[in-house]
């Protein structure tokens, strides 16, 4: 015992003496188990094609502009796309509707229809009307120095970005105070 | 017994002197700060399980610093099966490019937020096909970069040594070489959401534009006349979210913006 203490063997010994046993036994019945809940299937390499096609038709795509962090960039370009074809939209719709009915779109008409609204409705609706136009007009000088190579950095875009909301602002607020 | 007894004087005598914490070097204790973390799961062995949000909860004082470390304790200590791509762990393989709170960038470069009270949403490049959790299938991608040639073309190279080049002309290529295809900057931009089919998307066209700049190749008539379609150039608008997002702090949108005018130009 004495001995043992010494050398630090005493409880390896022990632990020796008393678990071989059962140790043994627990390795004998891990490989029965193990061999009956794990099958392996033996493929040839050219299933793998196969295997990656059937993949690939049901993967999924990821997220995108509901998970992306709002920005100027991007904002600022639907913004510009959604004026755009809101105003295209208004003078299309307006100069086909006067070829189909000269007699109700004229001027001397609009004039006396507007003339007749409430004054709320007429700044609102200048509103309306020159927000988008001012937007779209600062924005397309924006590309336009953007064609040209000019300010084509992020700050220049950011710069440029919040020059063009701010002249939108005092544009239209001016539009729709101007008699 | 004798040295029990003299180590009990010796200590006794120290207490008057000293504090016991001092001699024994206690190891200073950092406050549990939790912070949760949302991350995109879909696995392919259950494709009929629609993709989620799996909410992950870590100390961030037993962290690095950086989301990827994040993300390496999270399936270290806590969940084997989360799958993301990583290599370098210092922002120039490109492989952990991930969507972290709503940018794209790359997950080694991308600090953790440390305000406890909000989570951090972690998704994969927005409108990729999914291989797995994190990991978006790049095959598109590569197909892309490879069809503008990305090699250099010279049908009359120098009788002796090699290509010369005046440092004006090297000046040229700084801000395009350095890009690493980490394809933050495609995957964010809506263009090349919606035409992922047909449009390059702006790493591949910074690219494009790095070998007609390059003054020793020779081969940038053609190289432009493959972009000179409907498709591959020209659905860029010029929205900027490429140079906003990128890791590198390149600038994909100018490039852009030059092959655009060149092509003018001709």
């Amino acid at each position: 015992m004495m001995l043992t203490r010494a050398v630090g063997l005493g409880p390896a010994l022990r632990k020796a003496a008393f678990t071989l046993n059962l140790m043994r036994n627990q390795v004998v019945l891990r490989n029965i188990v193990g061999r009956r809940s794990i099958q392996v299937q033996s493929l040839p390499p050219s299933a793998n094609l196969e295997i990656l096609n059937k993949q690939r038709l049901k993967r999924p795509s990821s997220p995108h502009f509901t998970i992306y962090q709002p920005q100027l960039t991007w904002l600022g370009s639907i913004a510009n796309r959604v004026t755009g074809a809101g105003l295209s939209v208004l003078l299309y719709g307006f100069s086909i509707a006067y070829l189909i009915a000269p007699g109700t779109f004229d001027s001397a008409h609009v004039v006396e229809v507007i003339a007749g609204l409430p004054e709320g409705v007429k700044y609102a609706g200048k509103a309306i009307l020159a927000a988008p136009f001012a937007f779209h007009s600062f924005n397309g000088l924006r590309h336009l120095g953007w064609d040209l190579v000019k300010f084509i950095t992020v700050r220049g875009a950011y710069v440029s970005g919040y020059i063009v909301l701010g002249a939108t602002a005092v544009s239209t607020v001016a539009l729709t105070l101007w008699k | 017994m004798q040295s029990v007894l003299s180590a009990t004087r010796s200590t006794t005598k120290r207490s008057f002197s000293t504090s016991a914490r001092r001699w024994q070097a206690v190891p200073q204790q950092k406050p549990v700060l939790v912070k949760e973390f949302k991350i995109y799961r879909w696995n392919p062995d259950e494709p009929e399980k629609k993709p989620q949000l799996q909410s992950y909860k870590i100390d961030l004082n037993q962290t690095g610093p950086m989301v990827l470390d994040a993300l390496i304790k999270i399936k270290n200590e806590m969940d084997p099966t989360l799958t993301f791509r990583r290599s370098c762990r210092e922002g120039i393989c490109g492989s952990c490019a991930m969507n972290i709170d709503g940018q794209n960038t790359l997950a080694c470069l991308c600090r953790i937020d440390r305000n406890e009270k909000k989570n951090t949403k972690i998704y994969p490049l927005p409108h990729m096909y999914i291989v797995k959790d994190l990991v978006p299938d790049m095959t598109q991608f590569y197909k892309q970069y490879k069809s503008i040639q990305p090699w250099l073309q010279n049908d009359n190279p120098p009788e002796k040594g090699e290509f010369l080049q005046s440092p004006e002309d090297r000046k040229k290529l700084d801000g395009m070489y350095e890009c690493i295809l980490c394809a933050c900057c495609s995957t964010s931009c809506p263009s090349y959401w919606w035409n992922q089919d047909e449009y390059l998307g702006p790493a591949t066209l910074m690219q494009a534009y790095r070998w007609i700049a390059d003054s020793r190749d020779s081969h940038g008539a053609e190289r432009k006349e493959r972009l000179q379609n409907e498709m591959s150039l020209y659905r860029c608008h010029t929205i900027f979210n490429c140079s906003r997002t990128c890791p590198k702090g390149l600038n994909p949108a100018a490039a852009i913006a030059k092959i655009k005018l060149e092509l003018a130009a001709d």
